[in-house]
């Protein structure tokens, strides 16, 4: 049985063959897109990943670094406990000092001694809109990253590679914002209430409907946070006696998900499908685990782009696999959606996929679309029971008013509603990957989505004047 | 013996096994012959549970039907048909194309349309655009955000806060940050749904008091104390953390915060304290249940609230010590792994902070209102008013329940369609029933803001008890 996507499974196992594709062009809305055979839906492109294993001597320079870092951290914490070395990180009060200490004595001494070192790389603050210039505050410590003081200095326009502001939506004001301007002034900001009692906006409603429209699928609903999406969905949607199979580097948003929800969780290497498959039968035919009883439903979690690998899902064969399993997939677009696709529309489009094979797609407004929230769309009976069941809508705020107008404008623009046939350029045709930057020690999943770099932190040393410099 | 073990040398070893009887050597030869099987047998593997054929297998995977992803939900199921408000949700609020005065929004400093929110909010909107796009960690933090920290701190007079891009991930991010498996948390049974989730997702040993009962509490204290003396060891690592609510969300009652004090010491246990509705609404300023019984703040170990209340903003804070709130810029997982808050209504609600400040005197004149219409709302036949007299949260219960669930909803319901008919928007408590450990009773939520006119109050009180008596009898 050949499955679309390059890859046949026979015998219930998944052979890979070689990616081939045939394209011609067509144009739809104004727009030059890549048509798929009839019948042989292929991959849009072969993906190329490669990802260079780090040199050995980076790796013992790091583990040495990390040893000798743990042992001076010794050392300081000896000369603190006998008053030699002022201490200066807080402390319980006086009055609370005979209570069960609320740090473990080790968690707290990988931040008092390690991250301590490091401190100032991260949480730097700024102070304009995350394009593709901004200014950043320039931030001093005087006693070796114990506290930071602020020089009141603005280090301005400096490039910026470190904001997920892929297609550039996340700007300074301009008159393309007016709706959202004019969302502003009509609602306000807050809205006081859950969906299911009084927070349900007729902006809510254009939106979803318009996320719908935008991902070709029945229906849609939209939460105020992207974390939350997950941690309060996944629950509602598989419980005790379900399987979720999730992939091993998923964010902490699933995770948390997945734990909450009481299902039995097991992981798969990152996207590797004979892990996959060989858990997929394993489940189907052996039952849970010491009663035998068949699982209730399996859920496997994926991302379309996985943040900290920058590599893309497998997806076609995740699908060939959920459809002889008879499985359910659950993909986080949070960095795909509006970054992946000739238009946009994520990895689904990137794979020129069928929008009905993916039975639940959950994705972000952070990252494209220059706002705030998550979404969850599928199938409208999907949409409707998580309209009623969801944590999210029956206990949580609903999103904001002029949070959900921006994210329409994106989207308009994006889908060229807005009148424009520009689309910002959603960056298949990767940009010359002559960003080589080996000397930095940095290792760039060499493939399509370069918008996300993967700073795997090694040299300590090196990273640390790089950003000094920036 | 010694003798024995000079005289081991290979000639003599050569000679004993000339020496030896014959069965002897057969027995060690054949006892050789069964080791050199068993190291070249295949080993027997344990998880080799069954010896089901390939085509058995696959047998198997064909017949196996999974349970559809989402059971059918019913179409007159009251989630499906939401109320839709049509533009900004305030004081007077236009739901399903009825003009309602809004009782049901949680509004209660009125600041959800203020024009200074807006601007301030619009100033920002001009600076930063509308995203943060990242992380705090990844230049996600602007200098609102860090403004924001500042104000609250000094607002609430503790030492450091932080603030969380979403008032539910707030305290369902904070409670597991500290408490982990093993540690013990006590918590009252009607605590909000994001505390149970803090708690399930902390894996702690959970123990349940009865609502706002310190006996209760108290026993329990005692009972984990003999547990303590049986097991030092085991009780030195042990923490333990009472989780309760300023103002409770599901009952309208306020938590008896001295007593709690007092059995911290005693026994040695932290509080966190969750403030979202008494936030801006208790006190002489405004800083909550510690100001209103006079407590100092350091007394608490964590204050979480959410700014979506008082503050009419979007999203969440902790304050309290830095000793304590420092370790959630590490491990707050709602903090950590998402995005920021977007700087716009950070600033909105740095403005609310400021208006707060400015006149305190709003605090008393919400007080104020909330006893009014608490008062007036008595002696509704059928109806009984369920929370505190300065709570501006309250609820409206059937005063004998039919016996079943679902009708009790319906008559509440019916009640509520009524009053939005005659221009009054309330609303039901929502719950997820199957989900809360212990449901509350159906109920009709009831929010009080200092937008309300007296004249208001009273159509509000007139309406709800004209319609109690057309529906209930």
């Amino acid at each position: 049985m050949v499955d679309p996507g390059g890859g046949a499974v026979c015998n219930g196992t998944l052979h890979n063959q070689s990616d081939h594709c045939h394209r011609k062009n067509c144009t739809r809305n104004g727009m030059v897109k890549e048509a798929q055979q009839n019948g042989n839906s292929n991959f849009y492109k072969p993906v190329v990943e490669s990802f260079e294993e780090a040199p050995l001597h980076v790796m013992v320079f790091t583990y040495l670094g990390y040893g000798i870092g743990t042992l001076f951290g010794y050392l300081r914490d000896f000369l603190r406990n006998w008053g030699i070395e002022k201490c200066n990180a807080a402390i319980e009060r006086e009055e609370q000092k005979d209570f069960v200490p609320l740090y473990q004595s080790f968690e707290n001494f990988y931040t008092r001694n390690l991250y301590m070192r490091i401190r100032d790389n991260w949480n730097r603050p700024i102070c304009s809109a995350p394009g593709a210039l901004f200014d950043v505050m320039e931030r001093v410590s005087d006693d070796y990253n114990w506290t930071f003081r602020f020089t009141g200095r603005i280090i301005k326009d400096v490039i910026n590679m470190g904001s997920y502001n892929f297609l550039g939506l996340a700007a300074k004001y301009d008159e393309s914002m007016k709706t959202v301007k004019d969302a502003l002034e009509t609602y306000g900001l807050g809205v006081g209430s859950t969906r299911h009692e009084m927070g349900t906006l007729d902006k809510h409603k254009e939106l979803e409907d318009l996320v719908a429209k935008f991902l070709n699928v029945e229906a849609a609903m939209v939460f105020g946070m992207g974390f939350a999406t997950n941690s309060m969905n996944i629950p509602a949607l598989v419980g005790k006696g379900c399987l979720i199979l999730s992939d091993e580097l998923n964010h902490a948003s699933l995770v948390l998900g997945a734990r909450l929800s009481g299902a039995t969780i097991r992981i798969f290497k990152h996207n590797n499908m004979q892990s996959l498959e060989k858990l997929l039968r394993d489940a189907v035919i052996y039952g849970q685990p010491r009663t035998r009883r068949a699982w209730k439903k399996i859920l496997i979690l994926v991302e379309g782009i996985y943040s900290m690998e920058g590599s893309i899902v497998r997806l076609p064969q995740i699908v060939a696999l959920k459809k002889k399993y008879k499985a359910y997939l659950y993909v986080d677009e949070a960095h795909s959606i509006g970054s992946l696709g000739p238009t946009g529309r994520g990895v689904m489009e990137f794979f020129a996929m069928d929008p009905r094979d993916i039975d639940v797609f959950m994705g972000t407004f952070t990252k494209s679309f220059g706002a705030s929230g998550g979404y969850i769309a599928g199938r409208k009976d999907l949409v409707d029971y998580l309209r009623a069941h969801s944590h999210s809508a029956a206990y949580a705020t609903s999103m904001s008013p002029p949070i959900a107008e921006q994210i329409i404008r994106a989207m308009k623009l994006i889908m060229g509603l807005d009148g424009t046939t520009q689309v910002p350029g959603p960056g298949i045709e990767p940009t010359p990957p002559a960003v080589e930057v080996q000397s930095l020690n940095h290792w760039i999943a060499k493939e399509v989505p370069m918008h996300i770099c993967l700073n795997q932190f090694v040299n300590q040393a090196i990273c640390t004047s790089i950003v000094h410099n920036t | 013996m010694a003798t024995v073990a000079e005289q081991w040398v290979l000639v003599e070893m050569v000679q004993a096994l000339y020496e030896a009887p014959a069965y002897h050597l057969i027995l060690e030869g054949i006892l050789i012959l069964w080791i050199i099987r068993l190291l070249f047998s295949k080993t027997y593997k344990l998880q080799e549970r069954s010896d089901l054929t390939v085509k058995e297998k696959e047998e198997l995977i064909e017949e196996w039907q999974p349970e559809p992803l989402v059971p059918p939900v019913s179409k007159d199921h009251p989630a499906l048909n939401y109320n839709i408000v049509s533009g900004p949700p305030s004081h007077n609020i236009v739901v399903n194309g009825k003009e309602c005065i809004n009782f049901a929004s949680f509004n209660f400093l009125g600041l959800l349309d203020n024009p200074r929110l807006k601007a301030a909010a619009l100033a920002s909107l001009k600076k930063c655009g509308v995203g943060t796009c990242g992380p705090r960690g990844f230049y996600g933090t602007f200098d609102v955000h860090l403004d924001l920290e500042d104000r609250l701190a000094k607002f609430m007079k503790t030492e450091e806060a932080i603030i969380y891009s979403y008032g539910f991930a707030t305290i369902a991010s904070a409670i597991p940050a500290y408490s982990k498996r093993g540690d013990i948390v006590f918590v009252d049974k009607a605590a909000c749904f994001a505390i149970q989730k803090g708690l399930q997702a902390s894996r702690s040993d959970i123990k349940l008091f009865n609502h706002n009962d310190m006996d209760d509490l108290q026993r329990l204290l005692k009972e984990q104390e003999i547990e303590d003396q049986k097991n030092p060891r085991k009780a030195r690592v042990t923490r333990r953390f009472i989780v309760v609510e300023g103002l409770y969300m599901n009952t309208g009652t306020i938590c008896p915060l001295p007593e709690l004090v007092k059995l911290k010491y005693r026994y040695k246990a932290r509080i966190f304290l969750e403030e979202s509705l008494s936030f801006g609404v208790l006190g002489e300023h405004g800083r909550g249940v510690t100001e209103h019984f006079g407590i100092d703040i350091d007394d608490i170990d964590l204050i979480s609230a959410n700014m979506e209340n008082s503050l009419a903003s979007i999203g969440g804070f902790c304050c309290g010590r830095s000793f304590v709130i420092d370790h959630q810029r590490l491990s707050g997982q709602g903090y950590c792994f998402s995005a920021s808050l977007p700087p716009l209504l950070a600033a909105a609600a740095i403005e609310a902070l400021n208006i707060m400040e400015e006149n305190p005197g709003i605090f008393a004149v919400l007080k104020e209102k909330c006893k009014r219409i608490h008062k007036a709302l008595q002696g509704i036949s059928g109806l009984k008013v369920v929370g505190e007299s300065i709570s501006p949260a309250f609820h409206l219960q059937l005063e004998e329940s039919t016996g079943c669930r679902e009708r009790d909803v319906k008559l509440l319901q019916e009640i509520v369609t009524q009053c939005m008919d005659r221009g009054i928007a309330l609303t039901l408590a929502r719950y997820l029933e199957k989900e809360e450990k212990y449901l509350p009773p159906p109920s009709i939520r009831v929010v009080v803001t200092v937008e309300q006119t007296e004249e208001e109050l009273e159509k509000a009180a007139t309406t709800i008890s004209k319609v109690a008596q057309t529906v209930l009898l």
